[in-house]
């Protein structure tokens, strides 16, 4: 047996059908979602992936986090169903209040594209049970909201509960309060992070690195274990 | 224009004393009166305003037709070809059942004026050519051209071209794979900001064009019709800038990337479900363009009721409806029994779609507003039989000191400390230096089928997951060659392109232009013109790569000064399995380092005389299109059977440039040594064309030897891919960060 991931498509998005692929890499079957489609189709987890729902316009996210599809994943994660923000998708989820904090324009100003390093700081959420504590990847990212924010009290509290789950390494390329480049929430099944696990599970492909298909191997295994 | 009482056709045949603005709207007076004669009447303003952009230089190639002939009656046999010149785009069979469009336009006068929107409804409008055709776009590519890097007008047009063609690329989703970036203070006042884009589809989904079958829907979808962009193609693209008119910001249109993505997932569903008769986007002169094309191209006529047009600005005049050139529109051709199944999946998208009229069996496009007739045209006469001009041409009397100025006679490094300062200099100048501050505003792996990207030779993507089947596309440009011999240079630019896919692995297909000039009304820049396409339809047919379309842009010039002539030329290649790809970058220490073709003195218009004595004259390097296609063979060959693990093109900067550049992309150094019967300098900094570097291991090295021999192309083991410098024994050492500090930081210190 096999787990059944959804993918959520939203007006704008754009690694969606990359994230089916990384999804089918790892040996798991993708499922899509609309986003005017409350119904989740009964899949074990679900990615909100990348791109630029709604144009970013507002605010990133701001406009997809009211979709009716969202209506469900907010009442299902609460629930535990394992739900993964990537880079949009994590913008959606701090703006639907699955994951605290937000997200600013980079501090650069610029759009960035590049192969960033990154240390693994939690390897005990649902998405990261195949990496181990503190190794080093690297994940393709590109974005330009990039920029990770919360209050101090927020931000020690992720550090003390160990919810900060992937730090920049070497080079901070938005400007994220200490160097964060994913959280989850307190019961580490909701992940989000701005880095683009999607586009690093072929040796041929962008980079030529596959540092990212563990996100999708660790989900279906917990998934198939449980 | 008077919009009481409404100008309808029979109104206009009424008041034939009427003056019309055609000068203002950019047409000659001979033009007016031939439009006159084909009517019998004056036209309505409705048609003057279609005629006017329709008869643009932009829209019509009044000025270029007469040379662009050429590229069909000079055009190779091809297999691959399944839809040449005149479509929105050309389509290239690349096998296994799949067709790749492509194409390269230009965007110049808009980005100039305002950069941001003007490179970004670029991106916008070569993307909906590529739809058009029935393809998903797979990515895009932008050759750039600014003024001196140092001038502090570029740092307003570059970062803004950047942003945009980023903001509005990234946004639809689109890996930007390729391109240049160029700076010559010659495009101070007139950047060339051109776009190209590549798209797959199945054989059996190519679309045309054409509006066919009586009683067939005309559906207008997309963002609604606003006053932007009025007049783009005919007062902006058609004109040199002067500083004494109005500033021209409201021609350039303003893009909507978000709507552009949902135009494309919602075209291509209508696509799959085989609901589309024929298809046009709408770019430059708008529904004027759209409709008169569809339906010259049909088999019938048009009727079109302009009320229907869901419009942005309800005080909008009818002639300003027809000439916007707002973004993000699409017209198709729908069966009648279709058209609710199509609009669902525009309901579906969040796309606005509207019926705006139908073909008919005659053969007039007709036109109503507020139920009276407003256009009754030949379509024929708008879109494709406009004026057609010989301009004068005449080599111009500079030509020759120019070419006598030789380059080959300039001082020299007499010191190997000299040449090695020359060598920083030159790898760190803002034409050689690495452009990743810029490139990396781009994404490079959206879609998740990237498999080169900037800076390698070429863009390489994916197409077929299961057999690795993949395209490749570079493009090439080299006004300063193009300058001192435009025949010459615009082969050399084929030649760049075609030897950058070879050097991937990829074989050469197909050739788009992007034919970028200044005024035609000057027989010098004419002349320029005439011979540039010449070459180039020359050397394609030479090489067996068919020109499938492209673009001219012309009145690129402020004032007197025209621009250097810039052929930008795209190739398109294919490979088998994307797996045999060759990158740029050294990969292991130890591989042999191969020299690929002859190396002559060659300095004319090259990287070393701009950088080291800002000098342009004499002759640019020899054209040997023979020597590009057997180098390329080796190279596609050596790439297929595993010979080599590394390869890069020579071209402007030299030898230098290409092992400075793998060194640096692969964090590995080489030490090299002069071959026998060149001197360093020549070595090093000569341009010769029909050349490349290759890394081979050393257990293929017999193998790659037999085979270059076995087909008569020279070639010089000129040494090792080595740990962490650059040496040139006998001269100087250079260690990578030195190098990596000169050529990475340049960029960025100028234009952040």
């Amino acid at each position: 047996m096999t787990a059944r991931i959804g993918v959520v498509t939203f007006p704008g998005s754009l690694d969606d059908r990359d994230t089916q692929r990384a999804i089918r890499l790892a040996g798991a079957e993708p499922v899509a979602l609309w986003h005017k489609d409350k119904d989740l189709k009964q899949v074990d987890a679900v990615v909100l992936p990348g791109g630029f729902s709604y144009g970013d316009y507002l605010r990133a996210g701001a406009i997809s986090r009211f979709s009716p599809v969202m209506e469900t994943v907010i009442e299902q994660a609460k629930a535990g169903l394992p739900v993964l923000g990537i880079c949009n998708g994590f913008q959606v989820l701090t703006e639907a209040h699955l994951l605290p904090g937000g997200m600013l324009g980079n501090d650069h100003l610029h759009f960035i594209c590049r192969d960033q390093k990154l240390r693994v700081e939690n390897a005990g959420t649902a998405w990261t049970g195949d990496y181990r504590q503190d190794q080093e990847i690297h994940i393709p990212l590109k974005n330009m909201d990039g920029r990770y924010v919360a209050d101090e009290y927020t931000l020690d509290k992720l550090e003390a509960e160990g919810r900060v789950v992937f730090r920049y390494l070497d080079f901070n390329p938005n400007g994220s309060l200490r160097d964060i480049a994913g959280i989850t929430n307190e019961a580490g099944n909701v992940v989000g992070l701005m880095p683009h696990p999607e586009h690093a599970v072929e040796p041929l492909i962008g980079t030529g690195r596959t540092d990212g298909l563990p996100f999708f191997t660790s989900i279906l295994k917990k998934l198939v274990n449980a | 224009m008077s919009r009481t009482p409404l100008d309808t056709v029979e109104h206009a045949a009424g008041t034939p004393d009427v003056e019309l603005p055609w000068a203002e709207l950019g047409l000659k007076k001979d033009e007016y009166e031939r439009i006159v004669e084909i009517l019998g009447r004056r036209p309505t303003g409705a048609e003057l305003a279609m005629y006017s952009v329709m008869w643009s230089e932009h829209c019509s190639y009044k000025s270029s037709k007469v040379h662009l002939r050429q590229f069909g009656e000079k055009a190779p046999e091809s297999d691959a070809l399944l839809v040449g010149i005149g479509e929105n785009a050309g389509v290239v069979d690349v096998g296994q059942g799949y067709a790749v469009t492509f194409k390269v336009e230009s965007h110049n006068h808009p980005s100039y004026v305002e950069p941001y929107q003007g490179a970004a409804t670029g991106v916008g409008g070569i993307v909906r050519d590529i739809i058009a055709m029935g393809a998903r776009p797979v990515a895009v590519v932008d050759p750039l051209r600014f003024g001196a890097a140092d001038h502090p007008d570029t740092k307003r047009v570059l970062p803004g071209v950047v942003a945009g063609i980023g903001g509005y690329g990234n946004c639809l989703g689109l890996p930007n794979i390729g391109g240049e970036v160029v700076f010559d203070a010659c495009y101070q006042g007139n950047p060339l900001v051109n776009a190209g884009a590549i798209g797959v589809m199945r054989h059996e989904d190519i679309h045309l064009a054409k509006a066919s079958g009586a009683g067939n829907k005309v559906i207008l979808y997309g963002a609604r019709t606003g006053g932007d962009g009025i007049g783009g193609a005919s007062i902006l693209a058609s004109e040199t800038f002067d500083d004494a008119k109005p500033s021209k910001r409201p021609a350039v249109q303003v893009g909507d990337p978000f709507q552009e993505k949902l135009l494309i997932e919602c075209t291509l569903e209508a696509f799959r479900e085989k609901l589309v008769v024929g298809i046009q986007d709408l770019g430059a002169a708008g529904l004027s363009c759209a409709t008169s094309e569809l339906a010259s191209n049909g088999s019938g006529g048009m009727r079109v009721t302009l009320d229907d047009v869901p419009l942005r600005d309800s005080t909008l005049s009818p002639e300003e409806i027809l000439m916007s050139e707002s973004q993000e529109r699409m017209c198709a051709v729908v069966e009648p029994e279709k058209v609710d199944r199509f609009l669902e999946i525009c309901a579906k998208w969040d796309v606005i779609a509207t019926v705006i009229g139908e073909v008919t069996d005659g053969d007039r496009l007709e036109i109503y507003w507020h139920g009276g007739k407003i256009v009754d045209v030949d379509p024929r006469t708008v879109a494709h039989e406009g004026p057609v001009y010989e301009r004068p041409y005449a080599r111009p009397s500079w030509q020759d000191e120019l070419q006598a100025d030789d380059a080959n006679k300039l001082p020299r490094p007499k010191t190997a400390e000299e040449l090695k300062d020359q060598v920083l200099k030159l790898v760190g100048s803002p034409n050689q230096a690495s452009k990743k501050w810029i490139t990396s505003q781009y994404d490079h792996f959206v879609q998740g089928n990237t498999v080169l990207a900037q800076p390698e030779d070429s863009g390489m993507i994916r197409v077929d997951e299961e057999t690795g089947l993949g395209v490749a596309i570079a493009t090439d440009g080299n006004g300063r060659y193009a300058k001192l011999d435009p025949y010459a240079g615009a082969q050399l630019a084929l030649s760049e392109a075609y030897r950058n896919v070879a050097t991937t692995g990829a074989k050469p297909l197909a050739v788009s232009d992007c034919l970028n000039f200044g005024s035609p009304e000057d027989p010098a820049v004419m002349w320029q013109f005439a011979e540039a396409v010449r070459g180039l339809a020359d050397a394609c047919q030479q090489l067996g790569t068919p020109v499938t379309g492209g673009n001219v842009s012309l009145y690129n010039q402020t004032g007197e000064a025209a621009i250097h002539p810039t052929p930008v030329v795209a190739v398109l290649g294919v490979i088998d399995d994307v797996a045999r790809r060759t990158p740029v970058a050294f990969q292991e220490e130890g591989q042999l380092i191969y020299l690929l073709g002859d190396t002559r003195e060659e300095f004319g218009g090259s990287a070393w005389s701009q950088v080291v004595h800002d000098h342009l004259g004499g002759l640019p390097p020899a054209v040997d299109l023979e020597r590009e296609r057997l180098l390329a063979e080796i190279l596609i060959s050596a790439s297929r059977d595993g010979m080599i693990d590394s390869a890069h093109d020579l071209s402007d900067g030299g030898l230098v440039q290409a092992v400075v550049e793998s060194a640096l992309l692969g964090g590995k150094g080489a030490r090299l040594v002069v071959p026998d019967g060149l001197d360093a300098f020549t070595f090093l900094f000569s341009e010769s064309a029909g050349r490349a570097i290759v890394a081979v291991p050393r257990s293929e090295e017999v193998r790659f030897n037999d085979m270059c021999g076995a087909r008569g192309l020279p070639v010089a083991r000129i040494g090792v891919v080595d740990s962490d410098s650059v040496e040139i024994q006998g001269e100087f050492s250079l260690s990578l960060a030195e190098l990596r500090e000169a050529h990475e930081g340049t960029i960025e210190a100028l234009l952040a």
